[in-house]
């Protein structure tokens, strides 16, 4: 079985509000030098044996374009491990 | 004439339109589940306000999957009024049939209050109604209600006069003061604000009627074209 | 981790000799009568947490019983009283309104957010198993004074948790009331009130009958949130049993969405295959089970907890039976109906699983993994809980008070108004409710920041007026007449709505009732209410204890929130509390005097509360609230607000806020009378054209003060000074103070 995290954030020029958010309370807390807070999204898909790299890279990229990540305001990255492993 | 108002799992305004179009309108409407795969003899389709799947993943995210969205998108490319509230522009953006999306308040919190609109076109199907220019009082209820889109698209939206009303205090953060748009085509209206919920006096305000009445009028000029 | 679940795999006789029954919150005293006269015999793990359970106080109501014994709980419209999910009460027309109320005081002080959220989702579920729609929630808190980012940001989570439930689930929040005192620093109040409407000839019990018939599991899977929420709602906080905050559930109002329509249908549908139906809330599985079987009487019941739905592995039958996952109701379905109504919950996509079967005989059995895990008399767990009469002693405060009413020191009126529009518990609560949806299913008629909060009746000529009410002020200077003013204030509210009182829900949201000074509270406060309700003929139909609220050994005030619901008969007698128009005239109803111990202005003025509370007469007040009535049924009136905190000069500001307008003023009254809070008082506002109209039918209870204007200016003359500001500063000051503070 593979492992497959994905990351999905807002693009860079999309506000979110609630980091906006965790970056006034991190202030507050005293952390001046906290320059950015990215709040996104994480998945973990465990996908079964039995694809190739490409065809595993074909599928997770249609999920993500589908469903996981809204191509307007949000990007999206993911890793493939072994779960085994992973665990 | 016959309304659909598509009902999804967590949609919680479908029983207002219904009842709007029922005992205000006056006209014929019916509940059609996100099951159903036909939108056959109707001649407008209303998608409600709500939370389709708890609004979890992304507002509107998975009722776009649901069974009755090809018939909703053929419904919409055969030119028949669809017009999506709240919960349902946020599905009608996921479902590629607005362009834009719909995201998180900037005040990241849900708001509930009346809003002031501007009529900012009122050729549509969906706003014959109202005078252009004209300011109405509709109520607001959203917690993902800010509209965005890139440069492009803002521009071909002002280029082909597709914002129809737009909020005189910008409430939520949206792009241009979007409150509601349609597609090129003009027979796709998604808004935010709920005309719905302004359909009778006591209720507060009665400015929302002349949406739905556009929508009649729309229907009744054409005659039985459609199918 | 809980440190009960750690214990799973303890014997009986290690439960006995090292006393491990006691970190379950039973006492010796109830481990012995468990032991020597329920079962004869010591019982095992898993029936020790079914009984520390059902015997907390939140289920069984232990301490509380006796003094709930003197409710006023009668009335001819009364149709289910306490002891039900929630009460019923006829408003014609075959429809029942049907109402409760519920504290979530203690999951919300350990994580706001939740505790909000599951508050919500679990009175609305009370509603629901009753068969009624539930149309309105409302929110009654108490917080302290917010100083830190850490109360802002915990005044936030709970107002994002009510808002986040009742907006996805598409239920309108309407109304509530809430304010702030550091009495609630350590124990803040989260109660909800959800109010139905539901045919009355489909009225559902919680009650499990019939040898052979089903009990259906329904809903979310069991995990481990929440286990033994119940006990721990019922022990009291202090700064060393911190590791006892652990019981956290998690509320999923789309889960709940799908119960509540799926429950709808069976109940209006299938009503031929429903035998009884009720919530899984608190003590979750074993509360809901024993309950139903308890209530119906002379049979037993069997569970295989084998079948119920899991999402954790390895679950003991302890944490199945305690867990307090949310958004799960438990059903006894007529036998071979099952597939009936397992069918409306698939098609709807939520879990539903024959758990179980009514039994021969009275045990209540356990299965698990194959084997007897629990079998217990079922009477034993729900009807037969312990009952203690506790001592009741006068508390020291109450025994040398200051029979002399505090007096005001006001240099600058205009100042001392300022600075009152300004204090939080008077200021605006706009910031909160614009965050609720308060609209959806557009019935309501008069929207959080009046009165009382109307939702019509669609297709009907009438409506219901709701509020919740209480200043634990009042109580904490003299529980019995505090009692009697929480009650009469919702009443007056009602009236100024344009209802008649119908009855009332209740949290009863108390300190020790070991502590004799502390019950003292809680039973002089039931018999004011009680008085109170029967003056008003608004019965108790249901409610709620809250006890062990106290941190450190100091408890809240003794804060009884009052829910009473009113009907009014006729759309065009909804009335509201603001000012019309300029021209229109202003009245007090019902006389001023010095009422100041306990008040606002005292609390504002000294930072305490102190002295005997000032006089009441619930006779009196019974005749402003007809004179109001009638009033308005003979529409005289174009507004009418209730005198409150802040007294009069506070209210007649309020009125103006609505339409931004003006007043122009002149009483004999002092400036300090202004801000008296004497009771049974209204300002209302009568166009010039029925003046003699209303003087008529008032006679000498009102004072005409004025004219409401339209030239933004709040002018008021007093015999000793006057008030004088401009509306929109006045306003600006009401509207912002609580949005500020909060930020």
């Amino acid at each position: 079985m593979a492992l497959v995290k994905v990351y999905v954030n807002y693009k860079q020029s999309i506000l979110n509000p609630e980091a906006e958010a965790v970056h006034k309370a991190l202030k507050r807390l005293g952390y001046a030098d906290i320059e950015d807070v990215k709040l996104g999204k994480y998945f973990e898909l465990t996908v079964a044996d039995g694809k190739s790299q490409a065809e595993m890279d074909h599928e997770i990229n249609e999920i993500c374009d589908k469903l996981l990540a809204n191509y307007n305001m949000e990007n999206y990255h993911y890793e493939i491990e072994d779960a085994e492993a992973a665990q | 004439m016959k309304f659909a108002v598509l009902e999804f799992p967590g949609s919680n305004c479908e029983m207002d339109l219904y009842n709007a179009i029922k005992d205000i309108i006056k006209e014929e409407v019916e509940l059609v589940s996100y099951k159903q795969e036909s939108l056959a003899g109707f001649d407008a389709a209303l998608i409600p306000g709500g939370f389709s799947y708890g609004d979890y993943l992304r507002s509107g995210a998975i009722a776009r999957f649901s069974p009755i969205i090809p018939a909703l998108q053929q419904f919409a490319s055969s030119g028949k009024p669809v017009l999506g509230i709240c919960n349902g522009f946020q599905i009608l953006t996921e479902a590629g049939l607005l362009p834009g999306s719909l995201q998180k308040n900037v005040s990241a919190k849900f708001i509930c209050k009346d809003e002031t609109l501007v009529v900012n076109n009122n050729h549509s199907l969906f706003s014959s109604e109202y005078q252009k220019g004209q300011l109405i009082s509709l109520p607001i209820a959203h917690g993902d209600g800010n509209y965005y889109c890139d440069q492009e698209t803002l521009k071909s939206l002002i280029a082909h006069d597709q914002i129809v009303f737009k909020y005189t205090n910008n409430p939520n953060g949206s792009v241009d003061n979007i409150a509601g748009i349609v597609n090129q085509q003009g027979n796709v209206l998604g808004m935010m604000p709920h005309p719905e919920r302004a359909v009778e006096d006591v209720l507060g305000s009665s400015d929302g009627k002349g949406v739905f009445q556009s929508i009649v009028k729309h229907i009744k000029s054409r005659g039985v074209i459609y199918e | 981790m809980n440190k009960v679940a750690e214990q799973v795999e303890a014997t009986p006789e290690q439960i006995r000799d090292q006393q491990l029954y006691r970190s379950m919150g039973l006492t010796d005293h109830e481990y012995q009568l468990i032991k020597d006269d329920v079962l004869h015999r010591l019982p095992n793990y898993t029936e020790v947490g079914l009984f520390s359970g059902m015997w907390s106080e939140h289920c069984s109501y232990k301490n509380s019983k006796p003094v709930l014994k003197k409710f006023f709980t009668k009335g001819k419209h009364v149709v289910k009283g306490p002891g039900e999910g929630a009460g019923i009460i006829d408003i014609g027309d075959n429809q029942g309104v049907v109402f409760k109320a519920e504290s979530h005081n203690h999951p919300s002080a350990v994580e706001p957010f939740q505790g909000a959220t599951t508050g919500v989702g679990g009175i609305l579920r009370d509603i629901f198993s009753m068969g009624a729609r539930p149309i309105a929630s409302l929110d009654s808190l108490r917080f302290a004074e917010p100083k830190t980012d850490a109360d802002k940001y915990f005044i936030q989570q709970i107002v994002a948790g009510i808002s986040a439930y009742g907006n996805c689930i598409g239920i309108p929040t309407v109304g509530g009331d809430t304010a702030f005192d550091d009495a609630y620093a350590h124990n803040p109040l989260v109660n909800v009130m959800s109010v139905g409407l539901m045919d009355l000839d489909k009225i559902e019990v919680g009650a499990a009958a019939g040898v052979g018939n089903s009990i259906v599991y329904v809903g979310h899977k069991t995990g481990r949130d929440g286990i033994n929420g119940a006990s721990f709602a019922s022990f009291q906080f202090d700064s060393e049993h911190e590791s006892q905050r652990s019981a956290v559930q998690v509320g999923d109002p789309f889960e709940e969405k799908l119960v509540m329509e799926a429950c709808l249908d069976v109940i209006n549908n299938h009503a031929e295959a429903l035998i009884g139906i009720q919530d899984m809330g608190a003590a979750g599985l074993v509360s809901s089970s024993a309950e139903m079987g308890s209530k119906a009487g002379g049979n037993g019941m069997e569970l295989n907890l084998d079948l119920v739905p899991q999402r954790e592995a390895g679950m003991s039958a302890f944490e199945l039976m305690l867990s307090e996952s949310q958004e799960r109701m438990l059903l006894c379905v007529k036998a071979g109906h099952e597939d009936e109504v397992l069918q409306v919950f698939a098609d709807r996509g939520v879990n539903a699983v024959v758990i179980g079967h009514v039994t021969e005989g009275h045990q209540y059995r356990l299965l698990h993994h194959g084997k007897l895990v629990a079998d217990v008399p079922v009477d034993s767990l729900a009807a037969q809980a312990p009952v203690y009469h506790r001592e009741s002693a006068v508390p020291e405060h109450l025994k040398h008070a200051d029979a002399h009413q505090y007096q005001p020191q006001i240099a600058n009126p205009t100042a001392t108004l300022k600075q009152m529009l300004g204090q939080l518990t008077i200021a605006s609560k706009e910031s909160i409710y614009e965050t609720y949806d308060t609209q959806v299913q557009t019935n309501t008629v008069v929207a959080p920041g009046s009165d009382a909060a109307v939702v019509r009746i669609r297709h009907h000529d009438k409506a219901l007026a709701i509020t919740t009410d209480v200043n634990g002020r009042y109580l904490y200077l003299n529980p019995r007449i505090g009692g009697q003013m929480a009650v009469a204030e919702a009443a007056r509210n009602i009236v100024a709505s344009g209802a008649t009182p119908l009855g009332i829900t209740d949290c009863l949201n108390f300190g020790n009732p070991e502590k004799p000074d502390q019950f003292y509270e809680l039973d002089q406060a039931v018999m004011g209410m009680s008085e109170a309700c029967e003056k008003f003929e608004a019965p108790v139909i249901s409610g709620n204890v809250s006890l062990n609220n106290e941190y450190d050994n100091v408890p809240i005030y003794p804060t009884p929130m009052v829910g009473m619901v009113g009907l009014i008969k006729g759309i065009d007698h909804i009335t509201t509390q603001d000012f019309k128009q300029a021209g229109d005239l202003v009245y007090v109803i019902g006389k001023t005097d010095a009422g100041f111990n306990g008040s606002q202005i005292q609390k504002m003025q000294t930072g305490q509360i102190f002295g005997q509370l000032f006089d009441f007469d619930l006779d009196y007040e019974l005749k402003i609230q007809h004179l109001v009535t009638k009033a308005i049924q003979a529409k005289l009136l174009q507004s009418a607000h209730d005198i409150s905190e802040g007294g009069l000069i506070t209210a007649i500001a309020e009125s103006t806020f609505g339409r931004q307008l003006g007043v122009e003023l002149a009483s004999d009254l002092t400036v300090a009378d202004f801000f008296s809070e004497s009771q049974s008082r209204f300002v209302v506002s009568v166009p010039q054209d029925k003046q003699a109209a209303f003087e008529q039918l008032v006679g000498s209870e009102a004072y005409q003060l004025g004219k409401v204007t339209d030239d933004n200016h709040f002018f008021v003359q007093a015999s000793d000074g006057y008030f004088d500001l401009d509306s929109d500063k006045a306003l600006a000051i009401w509207k912002g103070a609580l949005a500020c503070r909060l930020k």
